[in-house]
């Protein structure tokens, strides 16, 4: 529960590439992020952003690469090796069902157990709780109604909540508030601000640079497959991250080899 | 920068709602409070069939006083039964958002499996292992239907479709040039046409009661020492109460004519069984998972395929299970079995009964509840002496409507979003 950042990164991406046929989703990407730290991933649409996090999820393993977790190599072949890691992503549509309830969906596959092979509704419940207390989701009017019912900041919050129940160390979100209205995504923005408080390391994926300004703790533009650079927020400005996005500078160009640039 | 001020963005929340999840147990009235919203917004529960059970018990006991009768209501048991097994089999299915069509030939496959076996001078098999071998047959051809859909990727209506045309034709070829198999094996015809005796019929009737209510109180129990709010004790002394009222009317109704038939024992006992099954355990919440969204179910790690094998083969199961039981109370099994309506009357009691087309909303009692309305128009219209062609429009009319229930009930959900 450390305010700052520890200097060892909990996750490092040294030089992952990932193709799907001709095309270079990511050429040679350097990626790191530390515990207590929002580190955004910003870039424009076909920048390699999904691609970088499904490859952390072990949607589709990269190509080439290494990735290093805590301070020491492992291959993520699954969701399910990544999930073992303490890696949750809460994606873009949410991934929660609509008919049950809000406590059914935080332990949807991963139920709780008592004798006979019973649900153990009492404990879940209770454990629910717990986690949508440490992370303040307060609006909620009972965890037994169904995620249907729910506004779009509170689905948010609830997805968010299942992720960090798992005792998990690095929580990446995927545009959490793109669908949102003015207040809710306040509501899922300061959730993320808790989450780096409470040690965790977040990752998360925008398109809006107000809201990173104001959550996130270090960026990485990405641009055509490629890391363009690793910004700190108290020393960049939106129009400098735009640029970044828009213009900048590339090492590889595709299709074309990094020695032709450099001549 | 951070401002932790709770912000309130569901304007029709009551302002006592925004704070942690209240752990106040809630009063009785509360509880009626929130069922009205609840009924407002398109939580129907079970109050349109209960109005319906009621409006059609009146209807025909005004028009024929013979319907509301002891004999006739033991009559009643025996043929919504199975009507209301293989609906239990098709809310698995429903639950999934899918359909069966094949359960009505499969009911005759299995009755006609059972029936051969049982032929004085064939196999001589003892009865157990004939109803095993009818409901493993179904069972199989439930996994395989199943399998077809969820792994072949054909539609479970193509799928089942091509199984009602298939297993009609099995049924043909099993019975064959016979024409018709008449049932001598005393347990097979029993289950449908006797009775348990009158002290039995209580002890298992308010034995029910009494392993619910403890049931009930375990569960107040641990939920208290939890810290969990709990549904008002009121509440559950009163369903325990209604419950030992209905079941001490049916037992005294029944125990004045013939007793209580052995398939209402049955009836009762599946229901708890596959209730216990859909709500307390993990494959109970995955078939829930997968009809409310595959994709959530499968990013959380649920083998969606595999759960819908295994609904489909439930779905199977049942159906020949409800064919054992049609053709105990037939005596026999003829090329017709499994044709007619009992495909209809099936998936219309599911329906009927409260268990949404739509995939993920139902509770395997709306099966009996569904079959109650069902046999009661069907046994109403027969004492009625309309014909066939009459029955079937009014109880396609029920259907129509018990199906126009759950659409609007949906909109009125998702207008109050809680689709």
């Amino acid at each position: 529960m450390s305010d700052h950042p520890s200097d060892q990164p909990i996750l490092e991406l040294q030089g992952v590439s990932k193709t799907f046929g001709a095309v270079h989703a990511l050429t040679k990407v350097d990626f790191r992020v530390r515990s207590g730290e929002v580190m955004a991933l910003v870039g424009d649409n076909g920048a390699g952003k999904s691609t970088l996090i499904k490859g952390v999820a072990g949607i589709y393993p990269f190509d080439e690469g290494k990735i290093i977790w805590e301070g020491s190599e492992v291959h993520i072949a699954g969701p399910k090796d990544a999930a073992k890691l303490g890696i949750e992503v809460v994606y873009q549509d949410l991934a929660l069902c609509d008919n049950l309830d809000v406590v059914q969906n935080m332990y949807l596959g991963r139920e709780a157990l008592s004798s006979l092979r019973r649900l153990d509704e009492t404990t879940m419940e209770r454990k629910a709780r717990e986690t949508l207390k440490t992370l303040a989701v307060t609006t909620l009017q009972s965890v037994r109604q169904p995620v249907a019912s729910l506004s779009g900041g509170q689905r948010q919050s609830v997805a968010v909540a299942k992720a960090v129940m798992w005792n998990s160390k690095l929580v990446i979100l995927d545009e959490p508030t793109a669908a949102l209205g003015v207040a809710q995504t306040r509501q899922v923005l300061d959730l993320v601000k808790r989450l780096g408080s409470q040690g965790l390391a977040v990752v998360i994926i925008s398109h809006n640079l107000h809201d990173i300004f104001e959550v996130a703790d270090r960026i990485t533009v990405l641009r055509l497959g490629q890391s363009i650079g690793d910004l700190k927020v108290s020393e960049t400005t939106q129009q400098e991250v735009v640029q970044q996005i828009t213009a900048g500078e590339l090492s590889h160009v595709p299709g074309v080899p990094a020695e032709v640039i450099a001549s | 920068m951070s401002t932790h001020v709770p912000i309130v963005e569901d304007p029709e929340a009551p302002s006592g709602a925004i704070g942690a999840p209240s752990v106040e147990n809630e009063t009785l009235s509360d509880y009626v409070r929130g069922r009205i919203v609840g009924l407002r917004s398109g939580e129907l529960g079970n109050i349109p069939i209960m109005v319906g059970i009621i409006l059609i018990a009146i209807y025909f006991q005004s028009r024929n006083s013979n319907f509301l009768t002891a004999g006739n209501f033991v009559n009643l048991i025996v043929q919504m039964a199975p009507i209301a097994v293989i609906g239990m089999g098709i809310v698995f299915v429903l639950l999934l958002g899918e359909i069966d069509l094949s359960v009505g030939f499969v009911s005759g496959v299995g009755g006609a499996i059972c029936a051969v076996l049982l032929l004085p001078g064939g196999t001589s098999v003892p009865t157990s292992v004939a109803i095993i071998v009818a409901l493993g047959a179904g069972l199989g051809i439930g996994l395989v239907q199943g399998t077809l859909f969820a792994k072949v990727g054909i539609p479970s209506f193509v799928v089942t479709l091509a199984g009602l045309l298939a297993w009609n034709g099995v049924v043909l070829l099993i019975v064959g040039s016979r024409g018709t198999i008449v049932i001598q094996d005393s347990f097979v015809n029993g289950i449908a046409n006797n009775s348990l005796s009158h002290i039995a019929a209580w002890v298992v009737v308010e034995g029910s009661v009494l392993l619910y209510a403890a049931i009930q109180y375990a569960a107040v129990r641990s939920r208290r020492k939890a810290g969990l709010p709990n549904v008002p004790t009121s509440l559950i002394l009163i369903r325990i109460g209604v419950f030992a009222i209905l079941g001490a009317v049916v037992v005294i109704v029944c125990n004045s004519s013939r007793g209580l038939p052995y398939v209402g024992v049955l009836m009762i006992a599946l229901m708890l069984f596959w209730t216990f099954i859909t709500d307390r355990t993990t494959f109970g919440r995955h078939v829930y998972a997968v009809g409310g969204s595959a994709e959530a179910a499968r990013r959380a790690g649920i083998r969606v395929d595999l759960v819908r094998i295994m609904v489909f083969g439930i779905s199977g199961m049942m159906a020949a299970l409800g064919g054992i039981i049609l053709a105990s109370r037939l005596s026999s099994v003829d090329t017709n079995a499994g044709g007619g309506s009992i495909l209809l009357y099936s998936i219309a009691a599911a329906v009927i009964g409260g268990t949404s087309l739509f995939g993920g909303r139902g509770t395997i009692r709306s099966a009996i509840l569904g079959a109650i309305v069902i046999a009661s128009i069907d046994n109403g219209l027969g004492l009625l002496n309309v014909s066939a062609g009459t029955k079937f429009i009014v109880t396609g009319l029920v259907l129509l409507a018990a199906v126009t229930v759950d659409s609007l009930s949906r909109r009125g959900r998702e207008s109050a979003g809680r689709a």
